[in-house]
């Protein structure tokens, strides 16, 4: 067999063990969702008016608008530390052993790993999509494009803090501390424009919440789905997303590959 | 304390069976700990080597060296043919591991386990699911084959694990301490399976710490003490190397006793108890001949007993006796 087609065959495999756990714990995952949509949820019915005031007094439902993308991303974030967790339970118990002994792809576990935490992202993000939908979203102006271009977004900052959460994982000795080093994934998207923008912020605060990656990739999702103004922000996100997979994978390999304790 | 026995990759003259593992010299140390300090290996394709020795001998390290899963600071091992620094995918590709703790997937059944391994061999689905089917109802899993790994029980745990080691049909299989923590009647299920892979021509590795295992087992034994092998053979030769056989004999009058002293020199003799202690392999002819000397003597033992060494006497002399942590032994 070709090293490609072992590569391939061995990671299609192991993204396949990946979504079977999914289908046989789903309560892992879906626990996972609580938590973006909770915020919807309770930002539209409970907070939606007084928030609304911050962009311009536009109401209940244009305060889902603008709310949507962030949490669409802090949707990733939450589920990415299921990620860390799944990959901190797999090191430290024998399979990963027993994979490091057999004639696979060795990249292959890893792999499995990423895809399958994209496509939970993925799916997740649809899921948490459909709640807002039926509690009345709606992107009149969007192109197909444009869905096309958020869908795209979407993958690359789940396959960028899939990568980060998998070297989360692997530094973890144990499941309670992969999800607890795994937090800033979930608390960074609060300190960014998803809640409110940031000319509402206090000075001191606006660099904070606009020099993280968060920022731009909602500044961009939310002019992809909305209109409104993307500028640098779409460039700086691919740019984020890419420098975070690209830095996520090799801390990852460099982990995996150092001999197991 | 090196044996005369220890008759491996050396030994000229006599023509060696080929290897199916070989090792010279490995060594690893974890920071200023010793773990392994120079070990040669030869295991005869087809047969069973037990690597016996205390905790912290470094059995595990050893097996963890040779199936490939960490690296040896030095010294070179062949795995079936391949050298394990130089092209571990291929020796991987001849092995089956089974570690000390179990390596299932607890979240997935026991059949997604075996069939996830028949996929990771890349066999055909229809292979794949043969395999399955075969190896589940060989370790008594297939009424458990639909439950998730995580509900079996440590002997359930411990033969799906063997199971899915065999799926790629392994040339030769590592097994580290397979019956510890197992009931009697699992270990028993446990050494038939491994007479039974042997039968196959697969060649057995394992490490234990349980001498009856070894000598059950075993058609060589290295016993590994603090990072170095003490001595390796048969079991038989193993034996031979203590000075553990002996004939016992208990007298109450000490007259008798006295006589008997005096007929059987080169005795041992414990004065207090009036008990004699004749060196001896236990072999008939030398207790006939022991016998033939109280007779002629006449003079009659009130008790007689044999004691063949068994490898506890052998463990127990290269050991030192306990459980010594490695510490001690390594510099």
């Amino acid at each position: 067999m070709s090293s490609l087609s072992l590569v391939v065959r061995d990671s299609s495999t192991m993204v396949r063990r990946s979504l079977l756990h999914v289908r046989r714990y789903p309560s892992l995952t879906l626990n996972l969702l609580l938590t973006p949509v909770v915020l919807l949820l309770l930002f539209v019915y409970v907070f939606g008016e007084v928030m609304s005031a911050g962009i311009g007094d536009a109401g209940r439902s244009a305060y889902l608008a603008y709310l949507l993308p962030g949490l669409l991303l802090m949707t990733i974030g939450s589920t990415v530390v299921g990620t860390a967790v799944s990959v901190s339970t797999d090191m430290t118990e024998g399979i990963v052993a027993r994979f490091r002994t057999m004639a696979i792809h060795r990249g292959s576990v890893l792999i499995g790993h990423v895809v399958g935490s994209v496509l939970r992202s993925v799916a997740s993000v649809v899921l948490v999509g459909a709640v807002a939908v039926a509690v009345g979203f709606r992107s009149a102006d969007a192109t197909a494009l444009e869905w096309l271009a958020a869908f795209g977004l979407v993958t690359l900052v789940a396959l960028a803090l899939t990568w980060i959460a998998v070297g989360m994982g692997m530094v973890s000795p144990n499941a309670e501390a992969a999800s607890n080093n795994a937090l800033p994934l979930i608390v960074l998207p609060l300190v960014s424009s998803a809640f409110v923008p940031l000319e509402a912020m206090p000075g001191w605060f606006r660099p904070i919440a606009e020099y993280q990656p968060f920022t731009p990739a909602i500044e961009t999702l939310r002019g992809l789905l909305l209109g409104t103004e993307i500028g640098h922000n779409g460039p700086l996100a691919v740019t984020w997303c890419l420098g975070l997979a690209i830095l996520g994978h090799l801390w990852s390999r460099y982990l995996f590959n150092r001999d197991p304790k | 304390m090196p044996s005369s026995i220890m008759s491996t990759s050396k030994g000229k003259g006599c023509p060696q069976p080929p290897a199916a593992v070989s090792a010279a010299g490995l060594r690893k140390s974890y920071g200023d700990k010793t773990v392994l300090d120079g070990i040669d290996l030869h295991v005869p394709a087809g047969s069973v080597f037990a690597l016996l020795g205390p905790n912290g001998a470094g059995k595990t390290t050893t097996v963890r060296i040779l199936s490939t899963l960490i690296g040896a600071d030095d010294g070179r091992a062949l795995v079936a043919g391949h050298d394990i620094a130089t092209s571990p995918q291929a020796a991987r590709a001849a092995i089956g591991v089974t570690g000390q703790f179990s390596a299932v997937d607890g979240l997935i059944t026991g059949e997604e386990n075996m069939l996830l391994m028949a996929d990771l061999h890349h066999l055909s689905r229809r292979e794949g699911r043969r395999v399955t089917a075969e190896l589940l109802e060989r370790f008594g899993l297939a009424d458990a084959a639909g439950k998730p790994a995580s509900t079996y029980s440590g002997g359930m745990k411990r033969r799906l694990d063997i199971a899915m080691t065999l799926v790629g049909d392994p040339r030769v299989i590592f097994l580290d301490e397979p019956t510890t923590g197992l009931d009697p009647r699992a270990r028993h299920n446990m050494w038939g399976v491994v007479r039974e892979l042997v039968t196959g021509g697969t060649t057995v590795l394992l490490t234990t710490q349980y001498l009856e295992e070894a000598d059950e087992l075993a058609d060589r034994v290295a016993v590994l003490a603090g990072g170095r092998i003490a001595a390796e053979g048969t079991p038989d030769e193993l034996k031979r190397l203590v000075s553990g056989g002996h004939v016992r004999l208990r007298f109450t009058d000490p007259a008798a006793y006295r006589s008997a002293a005096l007929a059987l020199r080169g005795a041992a003799r414990d004065d207090d108890s009036l008990v004699l202690r004749i060196p001896s392999d236990g072999s008939q002819r030398e207790l006939r001949s022991i016998l033939d000397r109280l007779d002629s003597a006449g003079i009659e033992a009130d008790e007689l007993t044999v004691r063949t060494p068994d490898l506890d006497d052998v463990f127990f002399a290269l050991t030192g006796g306990t459980d010594q942590p490695s510490e001690e032994i390594s510099r």
